[in-house]
């Protein structure tokens, strides 16, 4: 049991990474990376959203009619996803501010309704807790990766924290604007999925 | 007064593209443009949703949500703030509109609903149909406003998913290093479109 309870937290990290290997909620994921601050906070908000709603989705899971269980989940999603826009406006008002309609997302984010269709409505309670918490862990990975890259090239910061100073600041860094902007996004994330395939080929897709 | 609703327009196709500049709608635009004929559709129909759920959400959000909007029914009523309800109303909506689309189509285009098949479903889930909804709440556009937004959003990613899959349907005949392959190249071929459309930034009518 304790076996399968690693094997479930581990296997979404790296080998079955929701991001990179199943591309599921890349939809919010690139527009919070710009700063490592704003992703962190996203990241914490959706670990916690996937493993409450998986967690609350697999105890009422013999209760929910098949034919009404979508409606069922994505009410249980909003009302989490309703809390932590709350509580991150009631405690982080200036970060909540910049993530404006990304918070709101993480309803409509993949990760989340994707885990709870395929997981958590097959499973027990603590083995969906753990699936959740993990899935949501292996978002954060590959977006604080994604805004590593970007916040230390675009601006020559890590967490507003200048590292490289740069020319405007009497440094040496010409900051790199385009990584700033969103087509650095999708940059980053497609060299970060090509450096991952070229370590770990099985990762590649069949077409 | 026309300028206005142009420039919005303009604006939503072009400059704030859903897909280009906000990241929104990704996950389909990624998967379902292997083929030109599919995410037309698939554009097309997310073109039709967007342009009926934010003219109705804005009209639910002013006359339901918002503070003051219940007085009409009791003018004790009227302190209630309903607005953090956003987000639960929103889905909802966009989920049964995205149903009577479905049960429409199958009744008067059965052609285009079985083109369109198991992606209409997923509309309801695609972020950038949520996402318009909540940049007209957060824009406080008014009726008019929110219908130019949301026909001019979903043109604006239609164009954007086309585009995308003409240049796959292309990249066939690519020899293409083996990892970038797929996943990878999609993104970078997307990120190179997006900075074809930073070209529109600062366009006023």
């Amino acid at each position: 049991m304790s076996l399968k309870l690693k094997d479930i937290f581990l296997d979404p990290l790296i080998k079955n990474n929701p991001i990179s290997v199943q591309v599921l909620g890349i939809c919010s994921a690139l527009a919070v990376t710009t700063r490592m601050s704003t992703a962190l906070v996203m990241s914490i908000a959706l670990t916690l959203v996937t493993a409450l709603s998986s967690f609350t989705i697999s105890l009422i899971r013999n209760h929910i009619p098949s034919s009404v269980r979508i409606i069922v989940q994505l009410t249980i999603i909003a009302s989490l996803v309703i809390i932590a826009d709350q509580i991150l406006k009631a405690t982080v008002y200036d970060l909540s501010k910049q993530l404006s309609v990304f918070v709101g997302l993480i309803i409509t984010n993949c990760i989340v309704m994707g885990r709870a269709e395929a997981f958590a409505m097959q499973r027990g309670p603590v083995e969906s807790l753990v699936d959740g918490i993990s899935n949501g862990l292996g978002y954060s990975m590959f977006l604080m990766s994604v805004a590593f890259i970007r916040e230390l090239l675009g601006s020559g910061q890590v967490f507003g924290t200048t590292v490289l100073p740069t020319v405007n600041n009497g440094g040496w860094y010409v900051p790199n604007g385009l990584m700033v902007l969103a087509p650095g996004a999708f940059f980053a994330i497609g060299f970060i999925i090509w450096g991952l395939r070229t370590w770990k080929p099985e990762l590649k897709e069949q077409d | 007064m026309l300028e206005h609703y142009l420039n919005l327009a303009v604006k939503a196709v072009f400059v704030e593209n859903m897909a280009l500049a906000f990241f929104l709608g990704m996950c389909s635009f990624l998967a379902v443009s292997r083929k030109v004929s599919t995410s037309v559709g698939l554009g097309v129909a997310v073109t039709v949703v967007l342009a009926i759920t934010v003219p109705l959400n804005n009209l639910i959000l002013h006359n339901l949500l918002v503070k003051g909007a219940l007085s009409w029914l009791h003018p004790e009523l009227a302190e209630v703030d309903l607005s953090f309800l956003s987000f639960l109303t929103f889905i909802a909506t966009i989920a049964a509109v995205v149903q009577v689309v479905e049960m429409a189509l199958d009744r008067y285009l059965p052609a285009l609903y079985n083109a369109l098949g198991v992606f209409l479903p997923l509309i309801a889930v695609n972020c950038a149909i949520l996402g318009a909804c909540l940049f007209m709440m957060e824009r406080n556009y008014n009726m008019t406003e929110s219908v130019v937004y949301g026909i001019g959003s979903g043109i604006g990613w239609l164009l954007a998913i086309a585009g995308l899959a003409a240049i796959r349907e292309k990249l066939k005949f690519h020899n293409i290093p083996s990892g970038l392959r797929g996943l990878g190249i999609s993104f970078i071929i997307t990120g190179l479109m997006a900075i074809a459309f930073m070209a529109f930034a600062g366009i006023q009518l």
